[in-house]
């Protein structure tokens, strides 16, 4: 019972411990929990500094007025440039929607692995790696330089759309890859066509994920500026609804140009837009917890933890975040699930 | 629910004998319900095929995206290619579409305001060096935080900073901008950088040397830049750290390695590739990134003189200068910037191949896969 193990001293009273680690062993250990302090601690700053720091200057001079007021000269509201904001991003969940999800499902569901999927998904994921300048910088010489579309809707919507199907194509087949098996097994032993099982059974349990892949889509239409200028151009009226041949205004670009205006009425206006994207993306972010909630009634993590049986599937809640599903949609291995048998 | 008779097939679309659609019920325990199918076989072949269809052709899109956009950069670049040449114009430096009075001349075909001369080297080297300050920075505490997160802090508190990422990761990067050219910049300037400015003066401490300017250039940028990019490398090392099964964990526990060595031995082993990969990730991001870093890289087409200098970056460069390339009258300047633009999109192609390099190499052996789910 008392057996000594070989290197440690004798277990004397209880609750001493068995082995007494080194001091040099235990100070590296204390070193390293103060660094991970350290690093969440440069981490957390940021956020609530620039939180603090937009909802400051914004407060500070702020009318509810600039909500229904469109821009007049240099001051005004930015009514314009919030329903240019909702066109563009419209617009765009429409647009991006559809090809992202079908890009998804179709590498999910209809291809083989082979060559062509690898093709196709390495094509998308190389084009969530490529900058947002360089998307609006083509669209511009293509769409409104190339077609004579000028400033316009069309362009700003396609380009931006080209920008998002990323994210919403790999959080689709994310979200399709983790239906069971089984499930499809048993949908398949029930004589149901392939398309009808997709309806029916697969997107609706994939469901969550995709439409978290969506609104991180949304919340970055929103927030893009670099792709726009030069798309979309700017104005000071509202959108006339036109495709073509007709500047949109946007919230992103009353930033960008009147923040170091000469004009006092500006800056205001620029914080102010400044404020509202903050509160808009973190309300859509907020939203998609929602709709996680609202949608996951088919969900295989849901059924899991219904059933009781082995919860390995199951997401803790702040697991599918925007962040990475950003992360998600560059990088990926076709490789088995189930990680090495051994490091 | 009867059987299906030989070949019919459930189907939801059922229209009995003209009878209206019945709605679609799911049962108390959330099972759909189903009808026996009546449609006709032509429109049970039709619908089955339509989703294949549609599918394959939004599949197609983002490579005819990728695909077009090298394509059209590539021919719109050919004129700037063929005036500056490929390998002069990464390696020299100034940058003027010339005499905006002149006449229009021609060279090698080219129609060029007189005295045009284009270079990018100054803003490469802006681009990869505040790419690497951000990367440097982002990676440790991206780590850092992520272990502790996983280990250490309770899961409300561990959601909370679930929450802080995802917001730093959403919030518009224009806003970001503003903050730092109106509230870091300045701050960082008046009382960090000197402190910074005054370290002695030993090799690796001296870079820090030097006039410390107003807080817009080269390390503002990086900072910046990496508070974007933390985000993503964050999350994917703490969902990479709870998928590292608790047994491995809790046997290397069980041998008296001190929580420090469990993270080196045993963690990082199986998270390793993922954070490289996610890495890379976030170095892409911030080599492309424009609008924050236009705000604060100080806007000078040149190298910074020190670590706090003005400087410029291929992404910003290309936003802040397209309205004046507009001006040139031969048409030039907006080549030139395609070219300015393919070399970007060279750049973070070149990462990103890396990273699947590195990803597919690594997730081989021992560690986990990135990407493919959990």
């Amino acid at each position: 019972m008392a057996t000594v193990t070989a290197g440690g001293p004798a277990p004397g009273a209880v609750g001493e411990p068995p082995n007494e680690v080194a001091l040099s062993r235990r100070i590296r250990n204390r070193a390293w929990w103060a660094l991970c302090t350290l690093g969440m601690l440069v981490l957390v700053v940021p956020v609530v500094w620039i939180l603090a720091g937009v909802f400051d200057n914004g407060t500070r001079d702020w009318h509810w007025s600039v909500l229904w007021t469109a821009q007049h000269g240099i001051g005004g509201g930015l009514a314009n440039d919030i329903v240019g904001t909702a066109l563009i991003t419209f617009s765009v969940a429409i647009l991006a929607g559809v090809v992202g999800v079908g890009c998804g499902v179709y590498l999910s569901e209809f291809l083989r692995p082979g060559v062509r999927r690898t093709l196709l998904r390495s094509a998308y994921e190389v084009l969530s790696g490529i900058p947002s300048i360089v998307f609006g910088y083509v669209g511009y010489v293509a769409l409104d330089v190339g077609l004579h579309w000028q400033f316009s809707l069309l362009a700003a919507v396609i380009v931006l759309s080209m920008l998002v199907v990323p994210y919403i194509a790999k959080a689709t087949e994310i979200a399709l890859g983790q239906v069971p098996t089984e499930w499809r097994e048993g949908a398949d032993s029930l004589g149901m066509t392939k398309s009808y099982q997709l309806r029916k059974i697969v997107m609706r349990a994939a469901l969550p994920g995709m439409l978290t892949g969506l609104v991180v889509a949304i919340a970055i239409s929103v927030g893009e500026t670099a792709p726009l200028l030069y798309t979309a151009g700017a104005s000071a009226y509202y959108p006339t609804g036109a495709f073509i041949h007709s500047p949109v205004p946007y919230l992103t670009e009353i930033v960008y140009t009147d923040f170091d205006s000469s004009f006092p009425s500006q800056h205001v206006l620029s914080y102010d837009a400044a404020m509202l994207l903050v509160v808009l993306v973190i309300l859509i972010l907020l939203s998609s917890r929602l709709v996680i909630r609202l949608t996951q009634r088919y969900s295989p993590s849901r059924a899991l933890t219904a059933t009781k049986s082995q919860p390995r599937r199951v997401r803790s809640r702040d697991q599918s975040g925007a962040a990475r599903v950003i992360a998600d949609a560059a990088v990926s291995v076709d490789s088995p699930r189930d990680g090495p048998s051994s490091p | 629910v009867t059987e299906p008779t030989g070949g019919t097939a459930f189907h939801g679309k059922a229209v009995a004998g003209g009878s209206p659609r019945p709605p679609d019920r799911t049962s108390r325990r959330g099972l759909p319900t189903l009808t026996p199918a009546t449609t006709p076989q032509w429109r049970r072949e039709f619908l089955e095929r339509l989703l294949a269809v549609i599918s394959s052709l939004a599949a197609i899109v983002p490579f005819l995206a990728l695909a077009g956009m090298l394509v059209i950069l590539g021919i719109y670049a050919v004129p700037s290619i063929k005036y500056n040449g490929f390998w002069h114009f990464i390696t020299s430096s100034p940058w003027g579409i010339g005499d905006l009075y002149g006449k229009v001349e021609v060279t090698h075909g080219v129609k060029h305001l007189p005295g045009a001369e284009f270079g990018a080297y100054p803003l490469i080297i802006g681009t990869l060096e505040t790419s690497a300050i951000a990367l440097l920075i982002a990676l440790p505490v991206a780590v850092g935080s992520a272990v502790l997160v996983v280990e250490k802090l309770p899961p409300r508190i561990a959601g909370a900073i679930g929450m802080c990422l995802e917001i730093l990761a959403g919030i518009p990067s224009v806003v970001i901008g503003v903050w730092g050219a109106l509230t870091f910049g300045p701050w960082i300037a008046k009382h960090i950088y000197p402190t910074l400015a005054h370290l002695p003066n030993v090799p690796p401490l001296d870079i820090f040397r030097g006039s410390v300017g107003t807080g817009e250039g080269l390390l503002t940028s990086g900072l910046v830049l990496a508070a974007m990019i933390v985000p993503i490398i964050a999350a994917t090392t703490r969902d990479l750290l709870r998928q590292v099964p608790e047994q491995t964990k809790e046997g290397a526990e069980a041998l008296g390695l001190t929580e420090v060595e469990v993270f080196t031995r045993v963690q990082a082993r199986w998270i390793r590739s993922g954070v490289v990969g996610a890495a890379v990730l976030g170095l892409g991001r911030a080599l492309g990134e424009t609008i924050a870093v236009a705000f604060i890289c100080g806007g000078q087409d040149g190298i910074a003189h020190n670590v706090y200098g003005a400087m410029d970056t291929i992404a910003a460069f290309i936003v802040t200068n397209l309205d004046a390339a507009q001006g040139d009258p031969s048409g030039l300047a907006v080549r030139a910037i395609a070219e300015l633009a393919l070399v970007l999109m060279i750049i973070t192609l070149f990462a990103n191949v890396v990273a699947r390099f590195i990803v597919s190499k690594s997730s081989r052996g021992a560690a986990l896969p990135v990407g493919a789910g959990f």
